[in-house]
């Protein structure tokens, strides 16, 4: 798709407003397994509440309600939440260093396990493609991996160490069983696992190799896997790639370098950054404004650049915590959530002149 | 412009009691253990004289600034006047002001570190969720307050 077109005017246009959580939204996913012909599109979301709440979109009235509340089991805010590639099983992270797994038996969303073992807060969770592995991070500074056990059992499989500081958030590749990490230590991080078992760090990508200069808060990978995107405190993103096929072959010393650094045009945090399938870049900020960027076909000697395809001020009242793109059948849905007890879905729409 | 949540006559009169008191070993006055922290060897009241402040505030935006300056050097001190200072911003202003907290420049030797973690709305809010570290805050606000 190419963006460059001179005839197209872009705009977010608002879908529905989501509310019903009593504190901030931290974090949302959009079930992998929805959004088709057979199954209405399902958002679970979590919140400063201590609750997930589920959401979905009624076939009938296309409008979205809330057809769950999970609680009485985070003691603490829930920080962070996502659905397995299959979409039967839920993860959520919370500050009361636990994580749990839920299960949709019936309609009824039941916690079937709970994950100990960090020190203090848990910040993000992640599936691998397989979902054959579980990963969380913590404010502890490690990274857990865990093997998924028939049984809805979870075997702790690896402790990461390595970053100095707070872990923000942990990735899956999109394809591969390498992990990616980053952190108020100002790092990302690429875990892979070698001939015998044993996880290590195979890079870390630091303001030497043109990294962010504080905290990363998140990281995105485009839908090809070769590339992914960061954002920070720094009020960059960076773009990064690396060779895919290298990666395919099972060689770990392929490296993730710097291709591009989107700077000037954030102020305040970068809380999140989401890439769609179609290659367009979201990002949610502390200044309550939600951007859009592409790749610019003007590009440079030096690679491809992006560019600003599109602004969204206020896009809520408060600093926006997330932004993630529908996996679902229909193009260029997204939704956002934000400190102000809030989530909105959202489409990016065309109007040519 | 000063928030005037300082106000140092009473209180040093008071921190003058209290230290005297600790000092006591037949003391019958039951003494907050958070107070007697060996991470915080210092008193409520003394935390409260340490800081000055000043604050600038940006309607238009909704952006407010506030510097303070710590007396005392130890790291743990200055983020705990930090979180006071944030949360009784937020009961002063409408919900949607952003806050920024720092340290006066050169008035702490981990003036980055400080600040970096001052302004971490994340590790903040893990941090107000503590039972430990909310009870400090408001009882020092609360303090303040009489």
């Amino acid at each position: 798709m190419d963006f460059d077109d001179e005839g197209s005017n872009f705009e977010l246009k608002e879908i529905q407003t989501l509310s019903g959580h009593t504190d901030r939204v931290w974090s949302l996913a959009w079930n992998p397994a929805t959004g088709t012909d057979d199954a209405q599109p399902v958002i679970a979301s979590c919140s400063g509440d201590k609750t997930v709440r589920i959401w979905e979109r009624s076939a009938l009235t296309r409008s979205w309600d809330c057809k769950a509340v999970l609680e009485e089991t985070h003691t603490r805010t829930v920080r962070s939440c996502t659905w397995s590639p299959s979409g039967k099983l839920l993860a959520t992270a919370s500050f009361d260093a636990t994580t749990a797994i839920w299960e949709n038996v019936g309609g009824d969303f039941q916690c079937v396990s709970t994950l100990e073992g960090h020190e203090n807060e848990v910040k993000s969770v992640s599936w691998n493609a397989s979902e054959s592995l579980l990963a969380t991070c913590s404010r502890d500074k490690t990274v857990w991996i865990w093997e998924v056990m028939p049984g809805n059992e979870f075997e702790c499989a690896s402790v990461l160490q390595g970053h100095t500081q707070d872990v923000k958030m942990i990735k899956w590749h999109p394809t591969m069983d390498i992990l990616f990490s980053c952190s108020y230590d100002n790092t990302i991080k690429v875990w892979a696992e070698d001939d015998t078992g044993d996880w290590h760090c195979i890079q870390t990508i630091g303001e030497s190799s043109n990294g962010h200069s504080s905290t990363v808060w998140a990281i995105s990978f485009n839908a090809g896997g070769d590339k992914m995107v960061t954002c920070s405190d720094d009020l960059t993103l960076k773009v990064w790639e690396a060779d895919i096929e290298g990666m395919r072959s099972g060689n770990n010393q392929v490296l993730w370098k710097h291709l591009s650094t989107l700077s000037g045009y954030h102020d305040r945090t970068i809380f999140s950054v989401h890439w769609s399938r179609e290659g367009i870049i979201a990002s949610g900020a502390a200044d309550d404004a939600i951007r859009f960027f592409v790749e610019s076909k003007d590009s440079v000697v030096d690679g491809p650049s992006y560019r600003l395809l599109l602004k969204k001020e206020k896009a809520h009242d408060m600093d926006v915590n997330v932004v993630q793109w529908s996996p679902g059948q229909e193009n260029r849905v997204m939704a956002s959530a934000s400190d102000d007890g809030t989530i909105k879905i959202w489409e990016l729409a065309t109007s040519s002149n | 412009m000063t928030l005037g949540l300082i106000n140092a006559n009473p209180i040093v009169h008071a921190k003058k009691e209290r230290v005297a008191r600790c000092e006591d070993p037949h003391c019958d006055d039951a003494v907050d253990p958070d107070i007697r922290d060996p991470e915080h060897p210092y008193s409520l009241e003394q935390l409260s004289v340490l800081s000055e402040e000043s604050i600038t505030v940006d309607d238009k935006l909704g952006r407010i600034l506030i510097t303070f300056t710590p007396t005392i050097q130890h790291c743990s001190m200055a983020t705990v006047i930090g979180l006071c200072l944030r949360v009784k911003l937020q009961e002063c202003f409408p919900p949607h002001y952003k806050v920024d907290i720092k340290v006066s420049p050169g008035s702490h030797a981990d003036e980055e570190a400080v600040n970096k973690q001052l302004n971490d709305k994340e590790r903040v809010a893990a941090a107000l969720e503590n039972p430990n570290l909310r009870q400090l805050v408001d009882e020092c606000l609360y303090s303040n307050e009489l």
